[in-house]
């Protein structure tokens, strides 16, 4: 067992899969010599060398086509796009053609790779380097969309995804990169598509994922001294989406909180209160609650990125208000 | 700027590089996309293909001289203007033709039509109808290759058009500075769908003014002379295959018809259309085997050959099954399935 920062936990991931499969490169913008713009990756270029670990020019849509590519002719890329706001600029390769390709091909290809980005807010970058996008991967059918929210969980979660057959959306919450957790040595094993419960109370469940997950549980601990005992429940895989936990975590308590960071409209948590809805209405004691950043792009200054993210005292409030009404 | 098509001459006494034998193949090949190409305008016409469909009539010398020139293993990266680089290769006409009739024995079973296709076994690896996106994606198989020491090259056909969308810039630059594998051949057939080329790019030759940019030799060539076309496409495929990295191609041709499905294009000027289909790739080399020496009824043995594949084809095609709902929901992952939850 080691105590590894989450940021550590990236690079010890993806190091452990280039060590087993040779077919594992590494490509992105400034992650070989530098090692990463948030240090996520440092070593990888000293113990695999220059021909598995590749710095690219900024050249968002060649880095993906070029992962796309390489996927399906046999390697297993794992690119990255540094901030995830910039998938919007190679969103195409995404989309459509990543994406698509398997299906309109009638499964003749398949693309075992995974784009691993920095996902979210809490650094106080400004709008164009703090979205969390997870719902934009999400909407795209052909896509797995994977967040994890502590160090073993980047180690189990990046092997699972870098041996999946098919594409993944690796999103790093970059406010968790200095944060740090025990991951015991050697292989870490997980699946997608698996989401944990981290914490049972029978009153309430909050579900949450990557930056929101540590404050759903602190704002437990927080209401578990008020009289209300949450359930926390850290979603980890958007799809394949473990519905099967969730529905039960959920009906258990009767009362479902998602906590999430992105904004608004068509966040991750709509499509879980919908499936609620549709499956299990009657094991609800009271409406869903949704506790999103507000329909806005995020501001830069501390002051204002703070108000607009939820927080522990916001997602305690909250929960304690829907459960006195 | 000039729009005049670079000079041919059909039966001079050139000595021409390529062999005989491959030189027959070329026109065989000529013929089978020219002939499977009208095939597929009647069936449009008779709304048997449905959507879209955009053709390579006028083009197909580009297609002939690189599937002839190229190697089983190679891989080619093509656009929606696909058949003729996907028969190229020597997927059969029958599950082509069945692709853009949205049949059950359709090359993806229906599922991707006449703008998307695959055929991995034969290495055509698909056909993209994002413009430009398959520029980045070739130079990944490239980079593979590279990898794996396997010593395939990549090649990547596209338009004119092409080359003012960013996808062709990072491609070029990314593929320059790893010595990819590839070879990028714009089909400059002078217009993008409606518009020409000349009233929107900012150099004369749209692809081969850029090559400088990305330390690229360039290549400008008669893309309706398929022995000029061979000659520069087993240079640039060699040079791949010897590890001196990729090439920029602009091959100059004209398309006979519209951009797609039914279009008349009116847009282009009545002198200019009859002075490139007076320099229609098939006469002309049909011309220039002969006096070279090759019989003609060796040519019109090919010719008949070719009519009664595509008619059989067409009967393949007509016989398919409509696609059933198992399709619907297959292959989105790799397991074959489509399911998003527990
Ligand atoms: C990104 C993108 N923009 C626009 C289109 C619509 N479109 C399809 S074909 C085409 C013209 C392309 O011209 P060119 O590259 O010269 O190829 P050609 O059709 O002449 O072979 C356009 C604009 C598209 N498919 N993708
Ligand atoms: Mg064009």
């Amino acid at each position: 067992m080691a105590e590894l920062s989450y940021r550590e936990a990236i690079a010890r991931g993806i190091a452990q899969e280039m060590r087993r499969d040779e077919n594992v490169v590494f490509l992105g913008e400034d992650v070989a010599a530098a090692g990463g713009v948030f240090k996520g990756t440092v070593g990888l270029l000293e113990e695999f060398g220059p021909k598995r670990v590749r710095d690219t020019p900024i050249s968002e849509q060649a880095i993906l086509g070029a992962a796309m590519g390489a996927a399906m002719t046999g390697l297993r890329p794992v690119a990255e796009i540094m901030f995830s706001d910039f998938f919007a600029v190679c969103w195409d390769i995404v989309v459509n053609e990543i994406a698509k390709s398997r299906y309109m091909t009638n499964g003749q290809v398949s693309f075992p790779l995974v784009i691993r980005s920095g996902n979210g807010g809490g650094l106080r970058f400004g709008a164009q380097h703090s979205q969390s996008v997870e719902s934009w991967a999400m909407a795209v059918p052909g896509l797995k969309v994977v967040v994890p929210s502590s160090p073993v969980d980047v180690v189990g979660l990046l092997a699972a995804s870098i041996r999946d057959p098919d594409p993944v959306i690796f999103l790093e919450a970059k406010a968790l990169y200095p944060t740090k957790g025990e991951v015991p040595e050697g292989d870490v094993p997980d699946e997608l598509g698996r989401a944990k419960v981290l914490r049972r109370g029978d009153d309430a469940t909050l579900v949450a994922i990557g930056s929101m997950v540590p404050r759903a549980m602190k704002a437990a601990e927080q209401l578990a001294t008020t009289g209300i005992d949450c359930t926390v429940v850290d979603v980890r895989s958007l799809v394949p989406l473990d519905t099967q936990t969730l529905l039960e975590e959920i009906s258990r308590t009767g009362r479902l909180f998602t906590v999430e960071e992105n904004p608004r409209l068509c966040g991750w948590g709509g499509e879980l209160v919908s499936i609620v809805g549709e499956e299990i209405f009657y094991d609800l004691d009271g409406a869903p609650v949704r506790i999103t950043t507000p329909h806005i792009p995020l501001p830069a200054a501390d002051a204002l990125e703070d108000m607009a993210i939820p927080s522990v005292e916001r997602i305690a409030e909250r929960v304690q208000k829907a459960m006195q009404e | 700027m000039s729009t005049a098509p670079p000079s041919t001459q059909a039966g001079t006494s050139e000595v021409h590089t390529t062999d005989r034998d491959t030189r027959v193949a070329m026109y065989r090949l000529l013929v089978e996309l020219r002939y499977f190409e009208k095939r597929a305008y009647d069936l449009f016409l008779q709304n048997l293909v449905k959507g879209t469909s955009h053709l390579s009539l006028g083009q197909e010398a580009i297609a002939a001289a690189f599937g002839a020139a190229m190697r089983p293993g190679d891989h080619t990266f093509a656009t929606y203007r696909g058949h003729a680089h996907t028969l190229a290769r020597g997927v059969p006409m029958g599950p082509v033709l069945a692709e853009l009739l949205g049949r059950e024995n359709g090359l993806m079973a229906g599922k991707g039509g006449s703008m998307h296709l695959t055929s991995v076994e034969h290495g055509m690896m698909g056909s993209y109808a994002i413009i430009g996106a398959h520029l980045p994606i070739a130079c990944g198989s490239a980079w593979s290759a590279q990898y794996r020491g396997t010593g395939a090259v990549s090649v990547a056909f596209f338009g004119d058009g092409t080359t003012n969308i960013g996808a062709f810039h990072e491609a070029l630059n990314f593929a320059k500075i790893w010595d990819l594998p590839v070879v990028f051949v714009c089909e400059n057939n002078l217009y993008m769908e409606y518009t020409a080329i000349k009233d929107v790019t900012a150099v004369e030759h749209p692809a081969a003014d850029r090559a400088a940019a990305y330390g690229l030799e360039k290549i400008i060539v008669d893309g309706n002379d398929p022995d000029a076309m061979h000659t520069v496409a087993t240079a640039a495929l060699d040079r791949a295959r010897a590890g001196a990295g990729p090439s920029l191609i602009e091959a100059k041709t004209y398309r006979h018809g519209g951009h797609s499905r039914a279009d008349p294009a009116k847009y282009r000027p009545d002198a200019e259309v009859q002075e490139w289909l007076a320099r229609d790739p098939l006469p002309m080399y049909r011309a220039r085997l002969i006096a070279d020496g090759v019989g003609e009824d060796e040519l019109v043995a090919i010719e008949g050959a070719t009519a009664q594949a595509v008619d059989e084809a067409t009967e393949f095609a007509k016989a398919g099954a409509t696609p059933g709902e198992d399709l619907l929901l297959k292959d989105v992952w790799s397991d074959g399935g489509w399911t998003w939850r527990n």
